[in-house]
């Protein structure tokens, strides 16, 4: 592992720094601690600051740059007679980059002599032999064009990584040197230390925006991909979902209509369970509950918040879906036909919400300040119709952000309608019917066989594309409400 | 009185005693009753759901934890080693010692019954190569008495926990009725008994028609790893983060735009993540799919937010007091935080990270799209930094895996295994709850 | 004060309303009232004075239970409103209050129009048969919470965007609007403006013809303005009861006399 006997040069570097910058301090204070203007250790910081940080950023940016210098300097070595119909210059790139990493394996368990390996004219059929002896997955002959982009395409990257580690390793000692140089009696190490760790905080606060703008670039670029393969308006308005399976031939019918009425619906069951059980319970918990009552029920029932959704997911296919299927189905009043569907996946999902709404609707029934019911209550009413008239008239904002966060969970929940909700992408309007939602389409498409440059698979970013604008407008307007509501009684 | 001219009759009940109730107050009191019966029966349908998930993991996940084995005490002298390996069928001749041996048993307890050695295969598989293999390779320990525990198959199994019964059984060339006849007198000899399920906890997955042999352990290490790397990359730099945000930064638009970022993604669904993680981890950067590195970058994106948002909440409750007594004694700013406050909140961000960790530890939709799910884990990784780069499972991805095949026998393990997962959470939770117990501090 | 504003309130004799005797307050372990005995009178301002934490604000909440919503509060001795015990085990307490109103410290309309705050007591108690009723009780509150000329053409905005002391009347306007035989005033001025508590100080004395009024307060200036009786309370006890006027001038009490001129409180 290259990258990490790297990453151990420089931070021993950066221990021998610390140490000589803490003690060529000393000296120029003659030894005496107080003739320095910061504390010795501020002067080791100082070395070991200057020879890690510009080091290690330059090691990302190069990691984070260099793949896509050599593909597309190697996707341009491959000719356009190359690529064969129906293939696109993705494909050809993601076969040039199993062969190169099939032609480093098989070279290392010595399958296939090195000299061969690096050959530019090496014979096309003893090299696909080679590689099949390695154990190497290859998916069809490989052509001469493409061992010789693989070629180029591991020779590039060996000479970019050789170039990297000493560059990098450079730029560690030559940090180290200055910060070595600076050092001295009268220098401001810790104010150059602490602005220093300052831009380390800020940069560790910063990784929630490169997530977000990590999400939104995959989501994007992948969805640009597909829309070029698949018109967008048979995408969002078809109403037919059926991929088909690559191989077999046939155009795929990608519409998501269906998709997101099932999660629609799905979500809809789940919070007539949540919202009434929830509201309920936090109305009794917050209002009517003795404090030994609460103390009991509130964790117990947040329990059911901390359980992972597998298990929910494994609830609804092994238990919840027999016992609806003995009910409904056909030895019962036959509105069922297997125990996956629209009912089974909402139903746990509700059970899963209640927490959820229960909690938040509890915070936000606090919040109504008290004067609002003794007011209430100096006028003779009871107990519910404070709460009815007063209380939850007062609290309705924040009880329906709070419902709104439910709702985009709902809508954001996978493994209960992978396991619960069946597979089948249908327009159906009865809740004993197994249909299917966003989030399990996008596994399905994802971990099945179809490559990532099939529209089949590309699809998935388009729906996980649609699914993040959903679930960031909900979560946005929602937490916005909810705020607006705190504000009023802070 | 600006109403002097209103001098209407009093519309109230002047007069009327405390104690008289009228209908009206009746159906008040009623409706009073009945809202509060409401929530009541909601808070029992909450807990009753809470006792009917635990009570079907229990009921389903406890038999995982069991199996059946048929145990012989079994003495295998030099000499008859060397005669078996005389022989043409080697295992053979180990399978005709070991029904000898079978006989023997069922003869002193005083019971017959008929068999024959393909009714054996079925029963415990290749009885022969297993002992033959144990000799092989403890050959110091020829001639003293052994106990060989065999595990019996999915469908003796089965038929012990009441998943396989006489009238739902077809014969097949996995088990035939009369087998049954032959379990029965070796239940009654106490040949054949249920044992703890040790290899279920330490072995590692089975293939897809073996599910009596499919173990838990090899996922249990893979999430170790993840775990791992969540808790060495999401602490750092998660209360660097928060540690910027509460002390150091300034009111301006980055500032706001770094916050609105947290709050989001806090909100955003889990399989979003796991598509972050396929695009920009294996697709672009070209990490290995299934590897719980990469499963442990995903996760430790996952859980940053809420251990930021913990984190932030525990900074916040040390009191200002604190920082400016360090201020005023002449530390830095950075001084007074790392020397004063970040010690204080020190219990508040470990129980935060427990907890966003136990979070992770759960989480399986973004597993799903790394290829954790699918990856048989055979095996357990070779060395620790194996472990991170090698394919491997995760418990919630293996639960997963078992549920999603087609053989029953699967679904107890799954259930198994959710067993295993919960154990893991609540020591966690405990963790975290006495960690808060413990270091609360009231300002 | 002068004699002759004493004179004229002595004119005012009437039946006695709420006899309290013996009453005790805890809060947890906390004995908040002790041993507390007082009449109050209809038809008549009594004002609750005494300085912060001497427990005229708790006994004045448990004139209509509005203890009872505090789990840690417990209340002995007896209470009779017309000669019945409030604190009797076939009471409810939603009637009692419908009978006893209260007006809080800082205003708290409900987040709803004017109109529906009003209209909010006569509705839960079914005063009003139908919607011309309602209308008439609303306005006829509203004129005696003297805040109708100024909400009349805008009964229909919410309540919680008026001004304080327009809130504070339109309170009071709504604990009129049950008819309540007894007015419980927890120092409803204290979140007001001079103005604002001038006119509310008006309007009390208004309510006088028709309404027992008790008012606790901390301004020894506004109870001499507004009430008849006066009640001492200091640290938990009452200390003197009788004529405001009598108080003011004479205080029979040194502690009476000490607080009224400013020693302690």
């Amino acid at each position: 592992m290259p990258i990490l006997w790297l990453f151990l040069i420089v931070a021993a570097i950066s221990v021998i720094g610390y140490a000589m910058g803490r003690s060529r301090a000393l000296q120029s204070a003659g030894g005496d601690i107080r003739g320095l203007h910061s504390l010795p250790n501020f002067y080791g910081a100082n070395v070991m600051l200057k020879t890690v940080v510009p080091a290690f950023g330059l090691l990302i940016i190069w990691l984070l740059v260099q793949p896509l210098y050599v593909d597309s300097q190697v996707s341009g070595l491959i000719p356009d007679t190359a690529i064969k119909e129906g293939s696109s210059r993705s494909l050809v790139m993601a076969e040039v980059r199993r062969a190169a990493s099939g032609l480093d394996a098989a070279v290392s368990q010595g399958q296939l002599p090195a000299s061969v390996a690096r050959d530019p004219n090496a014979d096309v059929a003893v090299v696909t032999q080679g590689l099949k002896d390695a154990g190497q997955v290859v998916t069809s002959e490989i052509t001469q064009p493409i061992l010789n982009a693989a070629q180029s395409y591991t020779s590039m990257n060996a000479v970019g990584y050789s170039v990297m580690s000493v560059v990098v390793i450079l730029l560690a000692l030559a940090g180290a040197a200055i910060g070595w140089w600076q050092t001295h009696a009268d220098y401001r190490a810790r104010n150059v230390v602490e602005q220093g760790v300052r831009v380390l905080l800020l940069a560790a606060a910063s990784i929630a925006i490169l997530t977000t703008i990590g999400i939104v670039l995959s989501l994007v670029f992948n969805t640009w991909e597909f829309f070029k393969l698949y018109p967008a308006s048979d995408f969002f308005f078809g109403t037919t979902w059926s991929p088909s399976f690559s191989g077999r031939g046939g155009s795929s019918e990608l519409g998501i209509i269906p998709l997101l009425w099932g999660t629609f619906y799905i979500s809809i069951v789940a919070l007539l369970v949540a919202v009434p059980i929830g509201l309920f319970a936090a109305i009794y918990l917050s209002e009517y509950a003795s404090p030994r009552v609460r103390a009991f029920a509130k964790p117990l029932l947040e329990v059911l918040a901390g359980i992972p959704t597998i298990v929910y997911g494994l609830f609804a296919l092994l238990t919840v879906g027999p016992l609806l299927l003995d009910v409904f189905g056909d030895n019962g009043l036959g509105w069922m036909k297997a125990g996956t569907a629209v009912m089974t996946a909402g139903l746990v999902m509700g059970i899963m919400l209640i927490p959820f709404v229960s909690s938040l609707s509890d915070d936000i029934i606090n919040a109504v300040p008290q004067a609002m019911r003794d007011g209430s209550y100096g006028l003779g009413a009871t107990q519910s119709e404070t709460i009815r008239q007063v209380v939850l008239p007062a609290a309705l904002p924040g009880i329906v952000g709070a419902i709104l966060l439910a709702a985009s969970r709902a809508i954001g929940e996978t493994m209960i309608v992978v396991l619960g909700a069946g597979a089948a992408a249908r327009l159906s309007l009865n809740p004993f019917e197994a249909m299917t939602t966003v989030t399990a389409k996008i596994v399905s498409q994802l971990t099945g066989d179809a490559d990532f440059a099939s529209p089949e698979a590309l699809v998935a970013f388009a729906l996980g594309m649609t699914l993040f604008i959903l679930t960031l407008g909900l979560n946005v307007f929602a937490l916005y409400i909810v705020r607006k509501y705190r504000e009023q009684y802070e | 009185m600006t109403d002097a001219s209103m001098q209407t009759p009093e519309t109230g009940r002047r007069g009327t005693s405390l104690t008289a109730t009228d209908e009206r107050t009746r159906k008040r009191a009623r409706a009073e009753k009945r809202f509060r019966l409401y929530g009541i029966i909601a808070i029992a349908t909450g807990l009753f759901f809470l006792v009917v998930l635990f009570a079907s993991i229990l009921r389903e996940g406890i038999p995982a934890f069991t199996r059946t084995v048929v145990s012989v005490e079994f003495t295998l002298t030099p000499e008859q080693r060397e005669e078996a390996e005389g022989t043409l069928f080697k295992t053979k001749a180990y399978s005709d010692l070991f029904i000898a041996q079978l006989n023997k048993e069922l003869a002193e307890s005083g019971i017959s019954v008929d068999f024959d050695e393909a009714a054996i295969e079925r029963l415990l598989g290749k009885v022969g190569g297993t002992i033959r293999a144990f000799y092989t390779e403890n050959p110091d320990r020829l001639g003293e008495p052994i106990e060989f525990d065999l595990a019996a198959s999915s469908r003796v199994d089965g038929y012990f926990k009441g998943r396989v019964s006489r009238d739902t059984l077809q014969d097949s060339r996995f088990l035939q009725l009369s087998d049954l006849d032959l379990v029965d007198a070796l239940k009654e000899a106490g040949i054949i008994k249920q044992a703890f399920n040790w290899p279920f906890i330490t072995g590692a997955d089975s293939g897809v028609d073996n599910p009596g042999g499919a173990g838990i352990g090899a996922s249990v290490v893979g999430s170790f790893f993840m775990m791992l790397v969540v808790l060495v990359l999401s602490l750092p730099i998660g209360v660097a983060a928060s540690i910027y945000l509460e002390e150091f930064a300034p009111q301006n638009k980055f500032t706001d735009l770094i916050e609105v970022n947290i709050s989001n993604l806090a909100a955003v669904p889990s399989i979003v993540f796991g598509i972050l993680g396929l695009a920009v981890f294996i697709q672009f950067m070209h990490l290995p799919q299934s590897a719980p590195l990469v499963g442990g970058l995903v996760l430790t994106l996952m859980t940053l937010p809420t251990i930021i948002i913990s984190t932030r909440a525990s900074l916040k409750a040390v009191p200002p007091s604190i920082r400016d007594a360090a201020l005023g004694v002449g530390a830095s700013k950075m001084q007074a935080v790392f020397h004063h406050v970040l010690p204080l909140a020190a219990p508040g961000i470990l129980t935060g990270t427990i907890i966003g960790l136990a979070q992770a530890l759960g989480e399986t939709a973004p597993l799903l799209l790394i290829g954790m799910v699918g990856f048989v884990a055979r095996g357990y990784p070779d060395g620790f930094l194996a472990g991170f780069t090698e394919p491997n499972s995760a418990m919630p991805a293996q639960i997963y895996t078992w549920a999603a095949r087609a053989d029953v026998g699967f679904y107890e393990k799954a259930w198994g295994g959710i067993i295993i997962l919960l154990m893991f959470l609540l020591t966690m939770n405990i963790i975290a709850i006495i960690l808060r117990r413990r270091f609360e501090r009231r300002w | 004060m002068n004699d002759m504003s004493r004179v004229e309130r002595q004119v005012d004799t009437n039946e006695i309303k709420l006899e309290c005797r013996d009453c005790q307050v805890y809060y947890g372990d906390t004995h908040a009232i002790k041993d507390v005995n007082v009449d109050i009178e209809d038809k008549t301002v009594t004002a609750f004075i005494g300085p912060s934490g001497c427990g005229k604000s708790t006994f004045l909440r448990c004139l209509n239970r509005m203890n009872d919503t505090i789990d840690v509060a417990r209340v002995m001795g007896s209470f009779k409103l017309d000669g019945e015990d409030i604190y009797d085990k076939r009471v409810d307490p939603v009637q009692l209050r419908a009978k006893v109103g209260m007006v809080f410290q800082k205003p708290n309309p409900f987040p709803k129009s004017i109109y529906d705050n009003v209209a909010y007591g006569p509705r839960i108690h079914g005063l009003a048969k139908n919607k011309a009723e309602l209308d008439e009780i609303v306005e006829k509150s509203l004129r005696r919470g003297a805040i109708w000329d100024e909400v009349k053409d805008r009964l229909d905005a919410p309540g919680t965007g008026l001004s304080g002391g327009q809130q504070q009347r339109l309170c009071i306007a709504r604990a009129v609007a049950t008819e309540p035989e007894v007015l419980l005033m927890d120092e409803p001025c204290s979140a007001l403006d001079p103005i604002a508590t001038a006119q509310v100080e008006e309007l009390i004395d208004e309510l006088r013809s028709r309404y027992s009024v008790v008012i606790v307060t901390h301004s020894m200036q506004q109870a001499a303005r507004v009430s008849q009786k006066t009640a001492f309370f200091h640290l938990g006890n009452l200390v003197e009861f009788g004529e405001t006027g009598q108080i003011f001038t004479n205080p029979e009490d040194p502690r009476t006399e000490s607080y009224i001129t400013g020693r302690i409180g």
